[in-house]
């Protein structure tokens, strides 16, 4: 019998519907404007392709809205792990009952929302589950939803059937809602997450096979350590892009801090501005840094550490953009973005940049402010 | 009596599946294809035993490991293998886009057949070999009047092995003039083939992709930011996989020229392009042509092949010898480059794959000038009599200018379907298997999201474009109204789904019996 976790937020994605861009704060202006909940459903929707192997799974949920009605409307034999007392719920029943399926080792999370509620998930869990959202949210940038309710039912069902076998982290992002409503589009990385990972099946044996990601990732990694100046500081920007450079060199690091290294060695870990200013005011530096997936920006998201101040000291030419070329093409041609909170240093970045996308093998590719 | 009813466009078809196993696992021990008699008194006599004369240290002390096995089993095992494959021969050959395969017409083979070809060897006095060297030499010449280059080697025996060759002569061409390790920087673009990178990696270059720009040109704004003294060469195809051209392609090889860089050009597939433009024109110091692809001779699944190089005047002491002159009485195998201290050395032994070039020859005969301009022209117009029909499907698209024609090939998207039913390009793939048809996705990554990459050459007809055409709106129709039978595809084909998400763990493959045994040890 497989465990699995539902999480339904049964207020996400009200605020869109009455133009709220989020529910976040909002969800009884929300309620006023006359929002209708959205997320059952969409958790509903999933649940039916789960039905084809209910007696197989047993769920885990939280009672009342946030899962236990989806899961028993869809007669799935259920087990309540707490009793919600608010009206509202909040974030904080999101993060509780995800911690609580990490105690009872459930073999999935299945979670309805927004990029909001992922980020719960995140914090709760962080990278010791998988788990797969259901997109119900206004928001939806985060690579942890499936494309549709039903995608993410077939998905879930196949992993839970061992008939999918692969996780993939992928990142965790949300925007600013706060800004957002006033016309401002910022998104940041707030981590990582373990998704299932469908494997494509192929025929044609016309083309090679790509390199997977990590590999990919370790072949940038080595080419940035075979190349590095002695007495140089390296700043060693955030995300999972950077990590192989650390792990080549045995080196601790943080997933989402910045870090720096001198002759190889570490000299700082998830250094502030004010540090990395002082690091970088009486040795040459250089700027190590990856785009977020699927968005592109380079600066002014999710490593505000590296402040224009920052940009400005080590200087363009000692910025190195690494990616993967999958990355590259996730883009669709989008360009890379920068929003340092400087416009003039933003404008210095305009233009194009080296990106280093394998050993020796580099990109050349726009910047737009 | 009843008449066969023909009156539909997609076949019926299923292939042969013979569960057949590896040669190596129907070996049976003792087991003989051919008895060879033992040598007589006479012989043995003269030349000893055949054996002791071989130096002990290179002989053998245990018997190779071939597989044992009878003449019919041999012939029935390849037989059933060859009743496994796909090709030119038995389908409408439209899927393999980039790959150029034409009609080869079979009096061609025959021609290479004919024993006074099989049975030459490489090491013949020249004087008994006039005749292939005379077609070699002719060759030659109709490769410069077609390129604008100045001489040609057909030794590289494949498309990568020429732009190895073109990355070796970059390398001479600097040492020469002690800037090797100054420059070593090679541009080329995301759309061009794998290899442009791939091959000059090898030589030690480091590798500048440039991205193109939103009418699918490669970017020139981006390129000028990257070509320097560093530049060691630019090496592009075009038209690129998008199937459109380049119009300022002049512009990009000044600048590598200004910069004192070289340039070579990708010309594997130039079906679109004979009698139209030239490499010398659009600028080149070198190019090459896949005799496989344009020159029909024809496509031969890892070989053998032809990569004919060519390079202007100023390059040409750095080509690998032997060269094939004609000093007015005869032809002759010309090795002076050889003492050129920079010369690249031999890319394959002897002068490469003689009957290949034989074929490309009488091919080219067979058509003259107006015949190869036709052949581009018919290219031309069957890809964007495709094009246009399958534009009109509503679930595919082609990125970059919009409402332009392209040349021999177009790389096409289905992304709306995939977003409309969760079926993925690669899925399509599989089913189009299912009726005999080979269907091309992309090179990886893909930069244009969901790809097909489809190209009719100027072989099949109307009605064979149509039959393709017909199949692939079948299968478009399966995504929406049964997407299962896609998910589950192939089912009339040979083999089944193949995982290919562990090739990059060496534990998960093996390329020889030996190591197949030795890593599939329980």
């Amino acid at each position: 019998m497989k465990k699995l976790g539902l999480i339904v937020n049964p207020i996400a994605g009200m605020g869109g519907r009455v133009g709220l861009k989020g529910t976040d704060g909002v969800v009884k202006r929300a309620l006023e404007l006359g929002a209708l909940p959205r997320a059952p459903q969409r958790a509903k929707k999933a649940l039916e392709v789960l039905k084809e192997i209910s007696n197989e799974i047993e769920i885990v949920t939280y009672s009342g809205d946030m899962g236990e009605r989806e899961a028993k409307e869809c007669g799935f034999k259920t087990k309540i792990i707490t009793a919600v007392e608010n009206e509202f719920t909040t974030s904080q029943d999101t993060i509780n009952a995800a911690r609580k399926m990490l105690e009872e080792r459930v073999d999935l999370i299945l979670f309805a929302g927004g990029d909001g509620t992922a980020r719960d998930i995140y914090n709760a869990v962080k990278e010791e589950m998988v788990v797969l959202g259901i997109p119900a949210g206004v928001k939806i940038h985060s690579p942890v939803y499936a494309q549709s309710p039903l995608r993410a039912g077939k998905l879930a069902k196949q992993y839970l059937q061992g008939k999918v076998k692969l996780i993939k982290e992928v990142e965790v992002l949300d925007i600013d809602e706060r800004a957002y409503r006033n016309g401002n589009v910022k998104t940041r990385l707030y981590g990582y997450l373990n998704i299932p990972f469908e494997k494509r099946y192929v025929q044609n044996r016309k083309a090679g096979t790509p390199l997977s990601e990590k590999a990919a990732q370790n072949a940038i990694s080595l080419d940035i350590i075979d190349n590095m100046i002695e007495d140089t500081l390296y700043i060693i920007g955030p995300g999972s892009t950077t990590r192989p450079i650390m792990q080549n060199l045995n080196l601790p690091y943080t997933l989402l801090g910045v870090d720096l290294i001198y002759n190889k060695q570490i000299v700082g870990l998830d250094v502030t501005e004010k540090e990395l200013l002082k690091h970088i005011s009486d040795k040459p530096s250089k700027l190590i840094i990856t785009p977020i997936g699927g968005q592109g920006y380079l600066f002014g998201r999710g490593n505000q550490q590296i402040s224009p101040e920052v940009i400005k000291q080590v200087g363009k030419d000692n910025i190195i953009v690494i990616a993967t070329k999958e990355k590259i093409s996730n883009l669709q041609g989008k360009p890379f973005l920068v929003d340092t909170g400087d416009i003039k240093i933003d404008e210095m970045l305009n233009g194009y940049i080296r990106v280093i996308t394998g050993y020796k093998e580099q990109m050349i590719y726009p910047i737009k402010t | 009596m009843k008449r066969i009813d023909r009156n539909y466009k997609v076949r019926n078809f299923h292939q042969a599946k013979w569960d057949e196993p590896i040669i190596f696992e129907l070996s049976k021990k003792g087991e003989r294809g051919v008895l060879v008699p033992k040598a007589e008194e006479e012989i043995t006599a003269v030349v000893g035993d055949g054996v002791s004369k071989i130096p002990q240290h290179m002989r053998r002390k245990k018997a190779a490991n071939l597989p044992e096995i009878s003449q019919p089993r041999v012939l029935r095992h390849y037989m059933r293998l060859s009743q496994e494959t796909l090709g030119a021969d038995v389908n409408i050959e439209i899927g393999q886009g980039t790959c150029t395969v034409k009609y080869s017409p079979k009096v061609n083979e025959l021609l290479a057949r004919l024993p006074q070809i099989t049975e030459v060897h490489p090491l013949q006095d020249e004087s008994t070999v006039q005749g292939i060297l005379e077609i070699m030499y002719k060759t030659d010449l109709y490769m410069r009047e077609i390129s604008g280059m100045d001489r040609f080697t057909f030794q590289p025996s494949g498309g990568s092995q020429g732009i190895l060759t073109i990355a070796s002569v970059v390398r001479a061409y600097f040492e020469e003039r002690g800037e090797a390790d100054k420059r070593d920087e090679i541009i080329t673009t995301i759309y061009s083939h794998p290899s442009d990178a791939a091959a000059p990696a090898v030589k030690g270059y480091k590798i500048i992709y440039i991205h193109p720009d939103e009418n699918g040109h490669p970017d020139f704004e981006a390129f000028k930011t990257v070509v320097s003294e560093r530049t060691a060469a630019f090496i592009v195809a075009n038209p690129e996989d998008t199937g459109v051209y380049n119009p300022r392609i002049k512009e990009f090889t000044n600048l590598v020229h200004e910069f004192g860089g070289l340039c070579g050009y990708d010309q594997a597939n130039a079906n679109g392009l004979l009698g139209v433009t030239r490499a010398k024109e659009a600028g080149f110091d070198m190019c090459f042509f896949n005799l496989h692809k344009t020159f029909s001779t024809p496509h031969g699944c890892g070989g053998p092949a032809t990569g004919a190089t060519g390079v202007t005047k100023e390059l040409e002491k750095y080509l690998p010898a032997p060269l094939i002159d004609y000093d007015g009485s005869k032809y002759f195998l010309n090795y002076e480059i050889t003492n050129n201290p920079y010369s690249i050395g031999k890319v394959r032994l002897f002068n490469g794959v003689a009957p290949v070039v034989l074929k490309a020859y009488a091919w080219i005969m067979s058509l003259g000038s107006e015949g190869l301009y036709e052949v581009a022209k018919v290219a031309v117009l069957n890809n964007n009599y495709l094009f246009k029909k399958l534009m009109e499907i509503d679930c595919v698209d082609a990125p970059y200018i919009k409402g332009k024609q392209r040349v021999e090939q177009v790389r096409y998207t289905i992304k709306k379907l995939t977003n409309d039913t969760g079926i993925t390009t690669g899925d399509i793939q599989r089913r189009m298997m299912d009726f005999g048809m080979h269907y091309w996705t992309s090179h990886h990554p893909y930069y244009v999201p969901e790809p097909i990459t489809l190209e009719p050459t100027e072989t099949p007809s109307k009605e064979d474009l149509d039959e393709y055409i017909e199949t692939l709106k079948h299968v478009f129709n399966e995504a929406y109204e049964n997407p299962e039978i896609i998910k589950t595809a192939p089912h009339r084909s040979v083999c089944h789904k193949i995982d290919e998400s562990s090739l990059d763990n060496p534990d998960e493959w093996a390329i020889t019996w030996r190591s197949y045994l030795k890593k599939s040890k329980a």
